[in-house]
């Protein structure tokens, strides 16, 4: 039974891989589960230097779904190195860096610094955080401004890249064409939706970032429908998540037309829920008769 | 830290809104100190997702319990919980408070309603036995005060509304304690964040070491959400560090009060 996709060069032994931001940077975990059988492990946001993050209430649950506004706090390029590199380097599976800039020029600076680094897996560029002021999102939602951040860094770095996209567009097609004809060897489809909470005792915003993005089962629905659509306009593979919490789900997303999943915020609340969605997967394979996983991808049938 | 399927042994309504609740976890109870707490997956609640943080009260062998308030949908469905049924736990969780070694300070323990059950464990195992100080709204907010008493402590209640103890606030009864001279002493507190700063400030006033449990909102409560995170010093700034896994038990001198929500 085969269950390895590649996504650029990178070759993942299964199609299971973790949502950037739901992981911390792998080690926090590796009590709990065992790091070496997932897809890859794919870290918090970096960018060159440390990040405080927003203040608090920071996150809030609504029904089945979670919205942070976390303002994507971390240890900035060489405190990661220092800090969390030397376990991560160590893992049988490889690692993608979650990466971002306030400027092209950042982000170009902090591909060539894990260029560098030598051992990385992938980098992914987050273009879609809805909880920074500057950066973030903005390069996710301005086709010219993605082009441009995504050629910066491809001229920046040999290593697979991956854009993660933001839903919070009219019509993701442009965006995935724009992502895929500046270099980018695959796409993670997506980030989370703009979203808020009032508590309606105090008149105020759950979150003192007032609004926040969505995360969650409840947004699984419209990500499936967003990879099937950017599956159709390009030819790079997409990793796709929103809201999976087993095997079906993540059948669902291969089916749409992703070569890869990711769990994001399950891991919060069922740290082994990857390993879970591996196993389930095998066995609806064995189920099945079907003796590669990449039969699934993009197998949905829409004719009549 | 363990994940694990625990039973529920008793699940029992202590005074108004409070519950006490004892699981069978094997695998987590042993390990417990004192301080920490278990994240706990309510499996019956089907579109409330994350899992809910609660102090560890009491161990013994291999059962724990926890002292719950019913404030939410999460902790009113647990309340509703049969002996028999299940939920899943991940614990022992989080850096506790620093077990006094013998012959060392004497605790002065804080407590604020059901902050009371952090602090039991700690009261067990000090090899020294203190006084515990502990305040609430109304009598039916005083929870395990006969533990206390049963392991030998002096317990100093404190009512807004007088219907127990003296009337007043804990901070008021712990003011009126620390102008006793009394050395070698340490305060260990754990209540709601205006009594944890007004502890923190006698602290300093008294030039008293102290560790406090904050009580933040948590998601993953492993360490990597960055959802509970309070402000502590770091250089002449200072810097989010986790309730989850950094705290919840901080030195008083090291958080940013003026920084604290």
């Amino acid at each position: 039974m085969n269950l390895s996709v590649k996504i650029g060069a990178l070759t993942l032994q299964n199609p299971v891989t973790v949502a950037s931001g739901t992981f911390g940077y792998g080690v926090e975990y590796a009590q709990l589960i065992d790091l070496n059988q997932l897809g890859a492990v794919v870290v918090k946001g970096i960018r060159l230097e440390p990040v405080r993050g927003n203040l608090t209430p920071r996150t809030v649950e609504v029904t089945s779904g979670l919205i942070n506004a976390i303002g994507l706090q971390g240890p900035g390029v060489d405190g990661f190195i220092r800090k969390y590199w030397p376990f991560l380097k160590e893992l049988k599976v490889p690692t993608i860096i979650n990466i971002w800039g306030t400027t092209v020029v950042e982000y170009a600076e902090v591909a060539r610094r894990f260029d560098a680094l030598g051992g990385v897996g992938a980098l992914e560029l987050n273009v879609s955080c809805p909880n920074i002021k500057e950066g973030g999102a903005h390069f996710g939602t301005d086709v010219k401004l993605l082009g441009q951040v995504v050629g910066a860094c491809r001229k920046a770095t040999k290593l697979p890249l991956i854009t993660k996209m933001s839903p919070n567009v009219v019509n993701i097609t442009p965006y995935a064409k724009a992502a895929e004809a500046a270099g980018s060897d695959a796409l993670s489809i997506m980030n989370s939706f703009p979203a808020m909470a009032i508590d309606i005792e105090t008149r105020r915003p759950s979150l003192a970032n007032v609004s926040g993005g969505l995360t969650g089962p409840c947004i699984k629905p419209i990500a499936v429908k967003l990879v099937w659509e950017a599956a159709k306009a390009v030819k790079i593979p997409i990793i796709g998540m929103g809201g999976i919490q087993s095997a079906a789900d993540a059948i669902e997303f291969l089916m749409a037309g992703a070569t890869a999943v990711a769990v994001g915020t399950a891991n919060f609340y069922e740290p082994q829920t990857a390993l879970q969605v591996i196993a389930g997967l095998r066995q609806f394979m064995k189920q099945k008769g079907i003796g590669d996983v990449r039969e699934f991808i993009g197998s949905v049938q829409t004719g009549k | 830290m363990v994940e694990q399927t625990v039973q529920i042994v008793s699940n029992e309504r202590d005074t108004d809104l409070y519950f006490r609740l004892i699981a069978r976890a094997p695998q987590i109870a042993p390990l417990v100190q004192p301080g920490q707490f278990a994240h706990v997956r309510i499996l019956p609640l089907r579109e409330a997702l994350l899992r809910r943080p609660f102090s560890i009260f009491q161990v013994s062998g291999e059962t724990l319990s926890i002292l719950y308030k019913t404030i939410g949908k999460g902790t009113e469905v647990l309340s509703r919980m049969r002996p028999g049924e299940e939920l899943s736990m991940i614990g022992p969780l989080g850096h506790g408070f620093t077990v006094p070694r013998p012959k060392g300070e004497t605790p002065l323990l804080v407590a604020g309603g059901y902050g009371m059950a952090a602090l039991y464990l700690l009261a067990q195992r000090s090899p020294q036995k203190g006084i515990v100080l502990v305040g609430g709204r109304r009598r039916v907010d005083i929870l395990c005060e006969e533990e206390f008493h049963a392991l030998g402590w002096e317990v100093r209640v404190t009512t807004e509304d007088g219907s127990h103890g003296e009337t007043g606030l804990v901070t008021q009864a712990l003011l009126t304690e620390l102008k006793r001279p009394t050395p070698g002493r340490k305060l260990f507190a754990c209540g709601p964040t205006p009594m944890l700063k007004a502890v923190g400030r006698l602290a300093a006033e008294f030039d008293l070491p102290a560790e406090l449990s904050l009580d933040e909102h948590m998601s993953c409560g492993i360490g990597v959400c960055l959802t509970c995170v309070v402000p502590i010093k770091a250089g002449d700034s200072w810097e989010y560090q986790r309730t989850c896994t950094d705290g919840p038990v901080f030195d008083s001198r090291e958080v940013a009060w003026e920084a604290v929500e």
